[in-house]
């Protein structure tokens, strides 16, 4: 669809919150916890803080819980009872303050539940989100969203996007029919906009690297000294699967109550020692360093040569939350 | 599968429990549901996902034969959290199984070759269904042999197939125990597969080779393959790495870019050069 632009007042970014929260939405915004800002519920206008670079937990978890039941079973001595979990109520989401780094981020996702086969508990949870995202002012040293194809300003994978232009005026760029449903219904809070000056009121991202020229220098790295001497600090914790919006490997495990139970899709991490163990002992990626080239690889080769889009959406979140300062820009830079 | 949720598995019930040698079962597996077992079809080759509720699941293998319709079986060596619990369950009782999953063996392309199948220990079930498959078509194929070793004479898995092969006058058969491993009564041979192969194996013109072991039982196998005669595209293995999905989803099972769930478990050798040592 076309783009369509307006300009939207703070007071009116307010009675917009206002009205999808009267109008039965949950809505999950940046909220303060002590010095972080993290992806929450929220219920009131006040409750959402301005001041976040990124937030320390990614979005991605409205679409891919932590943990997700996929469905739960009774056993009797007669039979065995399954009751499928895809056919429950999600709940209509907006996702408020999603930098373009986040928003960008359910592109890989999508994809990634709907190459083979459609994931119909992942459909059916973003099929009920809007992600109504705000551009960036800052930035700080671990962003390199310029590096991968997005940018401070980027449109990819929000309904609406926000730029502050002044004080408090916005500018409000629709990119999709659900944002423009969103927009229709609450259209006397937006005024018309006509000129664009959105690039001026965008931080400075600057480029760290060629995503292209690191895709094609990857393809011969399998075997090499780099993995090892990059990851030496690693304590394999898992932090930065944790905490990047893109990443979406995991583990299928059974929780028990008595006869009863569920059946459980919970988050893993490439960087855990346990991630590929056999139950014989072998393990066939035995290293931390091994571990690690599996992440830059899947990210920056894998994924790029299969869908032809980046695996990673540079919002440095592994860099900033990692306890052993391994920073993915390092290794991305030095190979 | 008729649900759309891909991780709702088939209930079935465990119609026959065998002991095919310590620690190691075979399950016959009915479907509980008739539509299910109607729609149910897959190719030798396929592996699924074997759960108890409440504990997990587990990957194997189809270890029966296509040929063989209404049910399927499973054979696992008692070993982590959820073959423990398989291992305790008892005829009657109802699992669940998701798949089937992966490529399969070209059974089709090998029509009219020769067919070498060798296999090392619980190595043998994913071997069991392409033999079987063969021999339900025996018109389809030329020679077969068998080469297969274990530990022991003990830890031969399907043992009264064993014996009904080894007198079948379309198979040869050659059994083999690691040193040590015979009783007073083998009449096999005693050595590991790779020489036994070496000793006993067909001549490699218009024949596949189809092998299946641990790491060390491959490793030393392929280049008596090779040194046979046996080229990179005529040789078939399939490959194990943990698995969780069976899709391509979790995101453990890959081999660099190569999804074993996916894109093997069925691989030719000529392809298996070309991937890094990462299984």
């Amino acid at each position: 669809m076309q783009t369509e632009n307006y300009l939207i007042r703070k007071p009116s970014l307010e009675k917009l919150f206002n009205n999808l929260i009267s109008g039965g939405k949950t809505v999950i915004a940046p909220k303060a916890k002590g010095n972080l800002a993290l992806f929450d519920k929220v219920q009131a206008f006040g409750e959402i803080t301005e001041d976040y670079i990124v937030t320390t937990n990614s979005a991605k978890s409205v679409v891919f819980p932590r943990t997700e039941k996929l469905f739960s079973y009774h056993k009797s001595k007669e039979k065995t009872e399954i009751t499928d979990a895809s056919s429950s109520a999600f709940p209509d989401v907006i996702l408020w303050g999603t930098r373009p780094c986040d928003a960008a981020a359910f592109v890989p996702l999508t994809d990634t539940f709907n190459g083979d086969y459609k994931d119909i508990i992942f459909n059916n949870r973003i099929e009920k989100v809007i992600l109504l995202s705000f551009s960036c002012s800052r930035s700080d040293d671990s962003c390199f969203c310029t590096s991968v194809n997005s940018g401070p300003g980027n449109t990819s994978g929000s309904d609406v996007l926000f730029t502050k232009l002044s004080g408090c005026e916005y500018l409000a760029e629709v990119m999709t029919p659900k944002g423009q449903l969103l927009v229709s219904e609450n259209i006397d809070l937006f005024e018309t906009k006509t000129s664009e000056d959105k690039e001026k009121s965008l931080a400075v991202v600057a480029t760290r690297f060629n995503q292209e020229e690191i895709q094609a220098k990857l393809q011969n790295l399998f075997e090499n000294p780099v993995w090892d001497d990059k990851s030496r600090a690693c304590l394999g914790c898992g932090s930065c699967a944790y905490v990047c919006p893109v990443c979406s490997c995991f583990d299928i495990q059974d929780e028990a109550h008595g006869n009863k139970g569920t059946r459980l899709r919970c988050w893993d991490s490439c960087g855990f020692s346990m991630f590929t163990l056999h139950t014989s002992g072998h393990n066939p990626r035995e290293t931390q360093g091994a571990r690690w080239r599996q992440r830059i690889l899947h990210k920056f080769l894998y994924v790029p040569n299969k869908s032809k889009i980046a695996g990673c959406v540079g919002c440095g979140r592994c860099s900033r939350s990692c306890p052993a300062d391994i920073n993915i820009l390092e290794t991305l830079t030095s190979i | 599968m008729s649900n759309p949720n891909i991780y709702i598995p088939y209930l079935m019930k465990i119609e026959k429990i065998t002991l095919e040698a310590p620690g190691v079962k075979t399950f016959r597996l009915k479907f509980e549901n008739d539509e299910d077992a109607e729609a149910f079809s897959f190719k030798a080759g396929q592996f699924g996902e074997y759960s108890i509720m409440g504990v997990g699941e587990s990957t194997f293998c189809i270890a029966s034969s296509p040929t063989r319709k209404g049910y399927i079986e499973c054979t696992f060596r008692q070993a982590g959290k959820v073959t423990s619990a398989l291992a305790l369950a008892e005829e009657g009782d109802v699992v669940g199984f998701r798949g089937p999953y992966g490529n399969t063996f070209p059974m089709d392309e090998w029509k009219g070759k020769n067919l070498l199948f060798i296999a090392g220990g619980i190595a043998l079930p994913p071997m069991r269904c392409v033999i079987w498959n063969a021999l339900d078509t025996r018109e389809n194929y030329q020679d077969i042999t068998i080469v297969y070793g274990a530990k022991s004479v003990d830890d031969l898995v399907y043992k009264d197939e064993l014996a009904e092969w080894r007198t079948r006058p379309d198979v040869r058969l050659v059994t083999t125990v690691d040193p040590g491993g015979e009783t007073s009564d083998w009449q096999g041979e005693v050595g590991f597969v790779p020489m036994i192969l070496e000793k006993t194996a067909p001549k490699a013109e218009n024949t596949i080779a189809i092998v299946c072991g641990p790491p060390i039982m491959i490793k030393f196998t392929f280049p008596v393959l090779e040194k046979l005669g046996f080229t990179e595209e005529n040789i078939y293995t399939t490959l194990e790495n943990r698995m969780k999905c069976g899709f391509g989803k979790c995101g453990r099972c890959n081999v660099g870019e190569v999804y074993v769930c996916k894109d093997g478990p069925v691989f030719s050798y000529e392809q298996l050069k070309m991937l890094p040592a990462e299984y």
